[in-house]
């Protein structure tokens, strides 16, 4: 099988992994809580107003073709109407995506740095007290759930120690950044402002640096682990009898081989982190796409659960095929297998 | 079969020896079973066991921690500690409901799943996996909770209906390995029902990687449950639930810091025990297979 072949296949079955998700919760917000239309308007409103919202909403007609309704309006780029925002969801969406694709891409690029050197790090000086302590770290940092660090940070790090901002994005009043990629600090340097740039960063620290330690934890752990093994394979030691420095095997011989079945949760993680993020934007206020999403289970509010539901599932998909791609980089056995059939 | 049986006994003897080297399994082990413990005695063990209802004293509310009230109390006047000793049982009884609910489904499609490997039936089953596992489970999780009513039960339903694919999914892989091994193939030959096949060949080999996962899946619900209780969708008041009290000391921080932080380290605590011991029971098995 060529690899573009499978690449192929996968994207085919995450599609349809997403269909059936799309079926799945659309189920759930349609059949389970009763009437949509009457939690919209409020225990009070005349008979007749539900009646007319709920014609408007198709929820008389049969399961399938509301359905049907849903996905065509989807393709048109609308994901119905919020009840709370009392926009279309698809544009709030748009709106709040950027401020968390900001938060997780910050925090995936801390963890994936702090989890290869802890590691590596781990991995070089095994069963020294280097690596008991990292293992203690990562033993702890999986322990500790995001929420519960996120409390600690904003009370320790914002409340006595007043380092970090614990609230938005940007401190209010210091310069106007225009939205243009809805990344505040991309929008900053944009703008010019490398003090709106550093002043955004440090709005970034707490939160980010929640979504890092769980994931960051078991990273090290798992690197540790193919660390250790690799050092003992043959090719480690002809390159250390052929006196190359170690820094060199390290990092060119050593790393590329032992980061293969860590990219993979690692890509897992930085799609999870959708989900952490959550709770997280919760606790530090943060205007993203994840505390739209609580704000809208909060109000029951289907349209934007099932849209905001959905566009998790698109992103964790996407990391999907990411990994496999990744992993067939840095394993060329993958690729060269796949000739040699 | 005496033979076979005496094996066992080494093997299960060798790893509990392996088992008992490691002082973070033997802590792991000691955790969990103080955790167990106070669960099962938390009436005669909390100090004021009224407190983990409907209680209200506001003449004691918003006290630091002293000898009366070791951990300090909410702003109810309700005892910490007592809520913490039976938040634990909340905790642990998600994580028993849930793991008890996933781990037979799971299983049971995984086994058919793998033995019917490119057939319709093994497409269904892994289409239907691939849809769960497409997303966070925290995040299906919470919308599922949310169009419902909050409570206990519906968070409890919720985790397991989000859980029981990764049980498939190591079944599958296990047997779907297994599937042409000879002593499958000579079940065969015998005319060996389906059935057995499944049941009496093939699960005892899955229930090495199952027993694992599960000790190690404990700490995940607790920490899902949390999730769910932080945000409201879990245990509803006044049922003493950690997440919950994390969540709603957070509002009074820092001045009551007490609130928060024992809830906090409690969770922590059980979800490194179950998580140490479930590295050890990993280890444990490791050793049969070398």
């Amino acid at each position: 099988m060529k690899f573009s072949v499978y690449i192929r296949q996968r994207i085919g079955s995450i599609l349809f992994a997403l269909i059936g998700l799309s079926i799945l919760i659309f189920a759930i917000a349609r059949v389970l809580p009763g009437d949509p239309a009457r939690m919209a308007l409020g225990p009070r409103a005349p008979e007749w107003a539900v009646e007319k919202l709920k014609e408007e909403l198709h929820l008389n007609e049969p399961f399938l073709l509301q359905y049907y309704y849903w996905v065509r309006d989807g393709f048109s780029g609308s994901l119905g109407y919020s009840l709370v925002t009392h926009r279309d969801v698809a544009r709030d969406i748009v709106e709040f995506l950027p401020a968390t694709l900001e938060l997780i891409m910050y925090a995936t690029i801390a963890r994936i740095v702090l989890a290869i050197a802890l590691g590596v790090l781990a991995g070089r000086y095994a069963n020294t007290w280097i690596d008991n302590t990292v293992r203690l770290v990562s033993y702890v940092g999986v322990a500790i759930p995001g929420f519960v660090f996120a409390i600690l940070a904003v009370v320790i790090f914002g409340y006595f120690l007043n380092l970090f901002p614990t609230m938005g994005r940007l401190t209010e009043g210091l310069v106007r950044v225009p939205a243009i990629t809805g990344f505040m600090t991309f929008d900053a340097l944009i703008a010019g402002s490398f003090a709106a740039y550093v002043d955004a960063l440090w709005h970034l620290a707490l939160p980010a640096f929640s979504l890092v330690l769980g994931g960051m934890a078991q990273e090290a752990r798992i690197t540790r682990a193919s660390i250790v093994e690799n050092l003992n394979k043959d090719f480690i030691l002809s390159a250390t009898s052929h006196g190359i420095p170690e820094r060199i095997i390290i990092l060119k011989y050593l790393l590329r081989p032992s980061l293969i079945p860590t990219v993979a949760i690692m890509a897992l993680d930085t799609a999870s982190a959708v989900g952490n993020a959550f709770l997280t934007e919760l606790i530090f206020n943060w205007p993203g796409f994840s505390r739209y999403g609580v704000n809208a289970m909060m109000n029951k509010d289907l349209n934007a659960i099932v849209g905001v539901v959905m566009v998790t599932g698109v992103l964790f998909a996407i990391a999907n095929v990411i990994v496999d791609i990744l992993v067939a980089y840095l394993d060329p056995r993958i690729r060269v297998i796949e000739r040699a059939e | 079969m005496p033979l076979v049986s005496e094996r066992r006994t080494q093997d299960i003897r060798k790893g509990w020896y392996k088992f008992s080297k490691s002082p973070l399994s033997i802590l792991g082990l000691a955790v969990v079973v103080v955790i167990i413990s106070v669960t099962i005695a938390s009436p005669l063990i909390a100090p004021y066991p009224k407190h983990a209802e409907f209680f209200v004293d506001f003449s004691n509310a918003n006290k630091p921690p002293s000898w009366k009230y070791p951990l300090g109390t909410d702003i109810m006047g309700r005892d910490v500690l007592t809520r913490i000793i039976f938040g634990f049982r909340y905790s642990l009884m998600m994580a028993v409901v849930v793991l008890s609910l996933v781990t037979p489904p799971g299983v049971i499609l995984g086994l058919i799943a793998g033995y019917f490997r490119g057939s319709w039936i093994e497409t269904i089953i892994m289409r239907v996996t691939d849809v769960f596992i497409g997303v966070p489970p925290l995040v299906l999780a919470l919308a599922i909770c949310s169009v419902l009513t909050p409570s206990a039960f519906y968070a409890m339903m919720a985790v397991s209906l989000m859980w029981w694919p990764w049980y498939s999914r190591l079944v599958y892989s296990v047997t779907s390995s297994l599937r042409n091994e000879y002593f499958v193939q000579a079940a065969e030959t015998t005319g060996a029902s389906t059935f057995h096949i499944l049941f009496r060949e093939i699960f005892p080999n899955c229930l090495a990687p199952i027993l694992t996962k599960v000790t190690l899946d404990v700490g995940w619900v607790i920490l899902i449950g949390a999730s769910l209780s932080f945000v409201g969708l879990g245990a509803q008041p006044p049922t003493p639930d950690l997440g919950t009290m994390v969540s709603d000391g957070a509002k009074y921080l820092p001045d009551l810091w007490w609130v928060t932080l024992f809830p906090s380290l409690a969770i922590v605590v059980t979800i490194l025990g179950f998580n140490l011991l479930g590295d050890g029971v990993r280890d444990l098995f490791a050793t049969e297979e070398v």
